[in-house]
């Protein structure tokens, strides 16, 4: 008999965890949103040039829930949230594991810049229930949770911590490299930061800003220098989206990857969805962020690896 | 021939000719980007530490370095000596050289001695060996949260954090890997 004092000594996370997921589903269920239950195992997953699959037989876990979010908002449901695991083949690091949770949610006739909003009220409460009050400190940095939080483009991010402009960034590139090892560090040391409006090329499922088709309306949340989440203005031109997928596909074929279906009955439902926006957030790194732990491991009770 | 997803701490490459141990590793994908590895590896011959990103499906070449079993014997100074099993051969090891295993080496232990050109440049130790701890704080009885841990040092002089109920003359294994306490042995 041996006992898993490693298992044990997660008592207390594990707690604190589960008592976070319950603030969030009040937090929805208050704000007027539904939750919804979509298939873990679909057969078209969204192709996207980075993001694998796994297989499941002939068909596929999912690598997020927003395909059949978008379905329920085009049959008519308004406010949907969903906190559900989902699968990325060949992510595993610090902040990264193969199977991870993800709480997404959707509303229409809302844009990227309501759901920042959203984002600055559902982190705050949170945290001051776990009793964080207006600040929280994670590994070695003090973060104010004051609203309103930081929002600067991904160009100004690139200019202001690179020596190379977005531009150049993407012309050499280099733009992940340079997010990964020079920008994201930075962000969100002293307070979380939204940067926005991401290179076209980087948001295949996302509106482009009317004002400037370059960059989508897309943003992305850091907390002491963590990802924590992504949104977008949806796009909602069934045309450009089957484009959009048709491009992602064929990045796919250059890097060797396997080409998932093209989802059909999506982009057949498409036309019926009204302006929308929405995020999908690491649920696992929110905890992390929020009990002060270093790695993902510290906040589920098996990785991988412990199986 | 290693690929990227074979990136680990303690993996054992060539690069430019030269044998290199990784000796930090991160994955990183920035929001819809693509997979990046992160890496800080030290030359094993001269010290010198390089930090590399690469991108999925870069490949690597196994540092080519042959390996003899031998048998730890003693520490002199910042020297730690080995015996080769087959010839009885006596040779010296840098403190430096050994950066974590030296935390492993017990007498008698046997390790394969990595050599570079003939020149011994590091040791592999088992994942898993059992030290004795020699000094610990006794279990404050009636503690039963089982959320703490305590230091513990080994009879190596390596100190790392133990469950509370450890006592001082048990022997424990220690992953080398991590470096991290694993099981109390029984017995």
């Amino acid at each position: 008999m041996t006992l898993n004092w490693g298992l044990l000594r997660k008592r207390n996370a594990l707690a604190a965890r589960a008592r976070i997921i319950r603030e969030i589903r009040n937090f929805f269920i208050e704000g007027g949103y539904l939750e919804v239950e979509t298939p873990l195992r679909i057969p078209a997953p969204a192709p996207e040039s980075h993001i694998d699959a796994v297989p499941s037989t002939d068909w596929f876990l999912h690598t997020s829930p927003e395909l059949c979010m978008k379905r329920l908002l085009a049959a008519g449901f308004e406010r949907i949230f969903q906190i559900c695991h989902c699968w990325r083949e060949g992510e595993r690091g610090r902040l990264h594991i193969p199977e991870f949770t993800m709480l997404e949610w959707y509303r229409v006739n809302a844009g990227y810049l309501d759901l920042m909003d959203e984002c600055e009220v559902l982190i705050r409460s949170v945290a001051i229930i776990l009793g964080h009050e207006d600040r929280l400190v994670y590994q070695d940095l003090e973060i104010s949770l004051q609203i309103p939080w930081e929002r600067i483009s991904v160009a100004e991010a690139f200019t202001r911590y690179t020596p190379y402009t977005m531009t150049e960034a993407l012309r050499l590139d280099l733009f992940d490299e340079l997010m990964a090892g020079e920008i994201e560090p930075q962000l969100g040391k002293t307070g979380p930061i939204f940067i926005h409006d991401y290179p076209a090329s980087r948001g295949a499922l996302a509106r482009l800003k009317p004002q400037d088709p370059s960059v989508s309306e897309r943003f992305e949340l850091y907390v002491g220098g963590v990802e924590l989440a992504n949104a977008f203005t949806e796009l909602t031109d069934p045309a450009e989206q089957h484009s959009r997928f048709i491009n992602e596909q064929e990045n796919r074929v250059v890097l060797g990857k396997r080409v998932y279906p093209m989802p059909d009955i999506f982009l057949e439902e498409l036309p019926h969805m009204p302006p929308a926006a929405g995020i999908a957030l690491g649920l696992d790194r929110l905890v992390m962020i929020l009990l002060n732990f270093s790695s993902i491991d510290e906040v589920i009770a098996f990785s991988p690896e412990e199986l | 021939m290693y690929s990227v997803a074979d990136l680990r701490k303690g993996l054992k490459i060539t690069l430019d000719g030269d044998p290199y141990i990784v000796i930090a590793f991160d994955f990183a994908k920035p929001g819809k980007g693509q997979a990046l590895y992160r890496t800080k590896m030290r030359n094993m011959i001269n010290g010198t530490i390089l930090d590399r990103t690469y991108r999925s499906g870069e490949t690597f070449e196994p540092a080519s370095l042959e390996e003899r079993t031998m048998q730890y014997l003693y520490k002199e100074d910042n020297a730690y000596h080995f015996m080769d099993n087959k010839n009885y051969e006596q040779i010296a090891i840098n403190e430096d050289a050994l950066g974590d295993t030296k935390n492993y080496l017990i007498d008698n232990l046997q390790v394969d001695v990595l050599l570079f050109r003939e020149k011994a440049i590091g040791v592999n130790v088992p994942n898993f060996v059992n030290l004795r701890v020699i000094k610990t704080d006794p279990w404050a009885k009636g503690d039963t949260s089982g959320s703490d841990s305590k230091p513990a040092t080994v009879e190596t002089g390596y100190v790392l954090r133990v469950p509370p109920f450890i006592e001082e003359d048990e022997l424990i294994t220690i992953d080398t890997r991590t470096g991290e306490y694993s099981t109390r042995v029984k017995g």
